[in-house]
């Protein structure tokens, strides 16, 4: 009796945390996106978003459970009463004119600004320790950070969350040029992930893959987001993102064609169990049915169409989670292939030999409409042998002109000539074809001023060795060689003087 | 009567001397088993890895530290218990034809740098005073734990430094240099503040020798490449990557590395083996006299791995469930729901705003002690020349 009462407040304790873990819904949730983007310039830019929402009030004391959300990182906002934190590192420049504009560009080397919370009474002090504490999770020599690469802008760098009044002083921004982003710094990030490196979209970096790129940043964002409609509550955002831009020279040696086995050397196998969305979104904007630039296989179940940074763009979607997509084929390979080939059709080069031959360069264009199409060569001086050189070589030097070779379309058709019949301007160039006509044209030779020597030096520096070896030879070879003796001071009048002359004459000893 | 007394006695005592021998052998079984468990006296392992060259015609230097750093990583230590600086950052330098790798054999057959490494200090924080620092544990509070070498009086750390030396110093980057007595210094430091258990250093640098010349604390055990007098070569380059990969007493080290295993138990004797003079070119040397164990008796993986001790149980333990924080938290999620305003997202350019905002006023500080001090003595020059009765012109 005395004994079921204990036991029954046993049972009782053991189904009451238990019911209320039932009761409980998961309170943070991951998703997962990585959107391929084929560039206008041939390569390839590859973004990774990993987004983590945690809905809990961090500020207040007593959170010990983490589940999604990296402690590391949680601990962080609430020991520094952090409002958001943003932390970049890029390896490389992106290139808007070739790339057209990013979705989130970073500078180079590493970037960090933070807004603090209005609690924080001392924020350069809790500044300076949490760019010790960042250093030491990331393996980054962001402890360099201190008050002479640290500004608080006045006007821009709003906060990018939820934010009710936005009073600069708690805002700090730092950026240190010099930082190397390698695979030290990759692998506390991809520990930070839910999935670590083992499942989902997150198995797909791979360092030695991501480091041979043109362009690489990786980036951790925190910040406040509502969290829902009504927006009365907070929840904390932590977005993990890392982009990459494959270079088709380098990655692709020259082709056009892209797989995610080619870029990342894996391919995708299962989501992520921990993630509620896991897509991977490819730009199909130049896929047209009738035209068929672009294929994409396998083919696109579903597409998302919006207005992306100005410019309406098409998505196919892969939905990891959507069971048929992984099923068919245990593993997710996208490829991307161009079908016809763009316009370079031929091109011949021969390098120049020196005092052999020139150069030879030969490319048929075929021209687009309505644009301007630039060609350039890149040009070093050198300098020649003295006997190579003209007697006036400050004229400078002469690069023969270019040729331009065209078939231009006609706007009338033309009919084939009689060549005895025909004036004789109409038959210069043979006409197969009367839909266009063929032009020759040349544009100016080019006058370039070689790097010159000084011809009159030769003759100003014997000049100066003779001088220089005549007073100063000539002097030390008459110190060394002569002897010195000491002459007598020759006294006695003009009679005596001209005594000795009349003997010197005579080669008799004198008076 | 008093026959059998004293043979029951003489009895008595053979039974109680037979006893007690039986007890000291079993005693001294057990303590014999106990002196095989612990048999070194340490409990954890450390290991801090210094490269202390930079450019990349030294990608040697980093390669050697890296293989250091694989095979520690591979026999146990953890990369809490391990502090590595590069002093130059080889993977992804642009002149490295494939980048986010670092090799130690030509034809790229192992690389080094792996996918999980993690460098604790790198580029500009390699400076001799920042190794210093982290031997003796004098470190600025907000140094994180990883750059901290957290050692205690059980600890056996393992110390390993190569770049480029000299008779009595080793070159930091290229503009400064720690000399042989600053080390020992350091490494009396530890001793005195009970850091280290037993202590490995191994120097790879030409003459090497000279830098543990000075030591003087107990518990050292040290290994160089080279003797004072003797350049330290490497070993082979790689036309595709076009510099030294590794030098020679490393690569050998590495070598015989590789083939240990956290089970092993080759000892200190085979490791002074390695590479003799026909394959190093240099005569290694080592030094011992410090050292209190027999280095015979010491094994490798006392100092390169972390071989814990485990002792298996089969009892079982009760996990009690916390249903405080469960309730509290549950009740925090309904408080949320009762923020009456809504919040909202600050608007990114509020170009009105920005245009008509007044520049903040700096806070005024009252004059510094130098301004004070210029005008304290000129009034005092002043009042000296002309006297104090011209005050009452002024006032």
């Amino acid at each position: 009796m005395a004994a079921a009462i204990p036991l029954s407040l046993l049972v009782l304790l053991l189904l009451g945390p238990g019911g209320w873990c039932l009761a409980e819904h998961p309170r943070d949730s991951l998703r997962e996106e990585l959107v391929i983007t084929p560039l206008p310039s041939g390569d390839v830019a590859a973004t990774f978003q990993f987004r983590t929402r945690w809905d809990s009030e961090l500020q207040r004391e007593g959170v010990s459970h983490y589940r999604l959300f990296p402690k590391a990182l949680g601990q962080l906002i609430s020991k520094y009463s952090l409002r958001e934190l943003h932390l970049s590192f890029t390896q490389g420049f992106w290139r808007t004119r070739y790339w057209g504009p990013p979705f989130l560009q970073a500078p180079s080397g590493a970037e960090l600004w933070v807004w603090f919370q209005d609690t924080v009474t001392d924020v350069d002090k809790s500044w300076k320790e949490l760019s010790n504490v960042l250093s030491g999770i990331f393996c980054a020599s962001l402890n360099f950070i201190d008050s002479t690469n640290t500004v608080t802008p006045t006007a821009s760098f709003k906060p990018l969350g939820l934010a009710n009044d936005t009073d600069h002083y708690f805002l700090r921004y730092a950026v240190l040029p010099r930082e190397v982003v390698c695979t030290e710094n990759l692998t506390p990030w991809k520990k930070l992930l839910p999935c670590s490196s083992k499942a989902g979209l997150s198995v797909l970096l791979k360092a030695d893959r991501l480091f041979h790129t043109s362009y690489h940043s990786q980036a951790v964002h925190i910040r406040p987001v509502c969290r829902n409609a009504r927006c009365t509550s907070i929840s904390w955002e932590l977005r993990q993102t890392l982009s990459v831009v494959f270079d088709a020279f380098i990655t692709g040696q020259g082709k056009k064609d892209w797989s995610l086995f080619r870029m990342f050397s894996r391919t995708l196998t299962e989501p992520c169990p921990l993630a509620s969305e896991s897509r991977v979104y490819v730009d199909i904007t130049n896929y047209n049915q009738d035209n068929e630039t672009l294929e994409v296989h396998p083919s696109p179940t579903t597409t998302y169409q919006d207005v992306i940074l100005g410019t309406r763009k098409t998505y196919a979607i892969y939905d990891l989670l959507d069971s048929a997509m992984i099923n068919n084929s245990r593993n997710l390979n996208i490829q991307l292939k161009w079908k016809r080939p763009p316009e370079n059709g031929y091109i011949h080069y021969q390098p120049a030999q020196d005092r052999l031959q020139p150069h030879l360069l030969e490319m048929l264009i075929q021209l687009p409409a309505n644009s301007v199409t630039k060609v350039s060569i890149q040009f070093e001086r050198a300098l020649l042998k003295w006997t190579e050189y003209t007697p006036d070589p400050n004229h400078g030097f002469y690069v023969s002109p270019s040729v331009l070779s065209a078939l231009v379309p006609s706007m009338v058709a033309a009919k084939p000539v009689d060549w005895e019949e025909s004036p004789l301007f109409n038959s210069l160039f043979p006409v197969s074809d009367g839909s266009n006509y063929f032009v020759r044209l040349y544009t100016e030779p080019l006058l370039v001023n070689l790097p010159t020597p000084d011809f009159s030096m030769p003759y100003n520096v014997i000049c100066l060795t003779c001088t220089v070896v005549a007073v100063c030879y000539g002097s030390f070879y008459n110190l060394l060689t002569r002897t010195f003796h000491i002459e007598e001071p020759r006294t006695g009048g003009l009679a005596k003087r001209l005594a000795n002359l009349i003997r010197r004459a005579r080669g008799v000893p004198l008076l | 009567m008093a026959v059998t007394d004293s043979l029951s006695r003489a009895a008595s005592t053979l039974a109680a001397v037979l006893l007690l021998s039986f007890g000291s052998v079993a005693a001294s079984h057990i303590e014999d088993q106990a002196e095989q468990f612990f048999r070194s006296g340490h409990t954890n392992n450390w290991a801090v890895l210094v490269c202390t060259s930079r450019f990349w015609f030294n990608y040697r230097h980093v390669a050697n530290t890296l293989s250091v750093y694989r095979s520690v990583k591979r026999l146990g230590i953890p990369d809490s218990h391990i502090v590595l600086m590069l002093a130059d950052d080889m993977a992804c330098n642009p002149r490295n034809p494939k980048p986010a790798t670092v090799f130690s054999h030509k034809n790229m057959e192992l690389n080094v740098y792996g996918d999980d490494v993690e460098v604790d200090y790198r580029s500009y924080e390699v400076t001799v005073e920042n190794f210093l620092r982290v031997l003796t544990g004098r470190i600025p509070p907000s140094t994180p734990r990883s750059k901290r070498l957290l050692s205690d009086d059980r600890s056996n750390i393992l110390i390993y430094m190569t770049g480029h030396g000299g008779n009595g110093f080793l070159k930091f980057q290229d503009s400064e240099e720690i000399t042989n007595i600053e080390l020992a210094d350091a490494f009396e430091q530890m001793w005195q503040k009970r850091r280290y258990n037993e202590l490995l250093f191994i120097i790879d640098t030409c003459q090497g020798a000279s830098m543990y010349e000075r030591f003087y604390s107990p518990n050292i055990m040290a290994l160089a490449s080279s003797q004072v007098g003797e350049d330290s070569l490497s070993h082979q380059p790689d036309p595709a990557i076009g510099v030294h990969l590794m030098d020679r007493y490393t690569f050998y080290v590495l070598e015989f590395l590789e083939e240990i295993n956290p089970a092993s138990q080759t000892n200190m004797n085979d490791l002074f083996q390695v590479c003799p003079k026909s394959l190093c070119v240099s005569t290694p040397g080592h030094r011992t006299d410090l050292f209190q164990r027999d280095p015979k008796n010491v094994l490798i993986t006392d100092f390169f791995g972390s071989v814990r001790k485990v002792e298996i149980t089969t009892e079982t333990i009760k996990l009690q469930q916390d249903s405080e924080i469960m309730e509290s938290s549950y009740k925090e999620d309904q408080m949320d729901e009762e923020l009456m305003e809504p919040l909202k997202y600050a608007e990114q350019l509020p170009v009105a705003q920005i245009i008509h905002q007044k520049p903040k006023l700096k806070d005024w500080h009252p004059p510094g002690g130098f301004i004070l001090g210029l005008w304290a003595l000129i009034i005092m020059v002043f009042f000296k020349t002309y006297g104090i009765k011209h005050m009452k012109f002024i006032f």
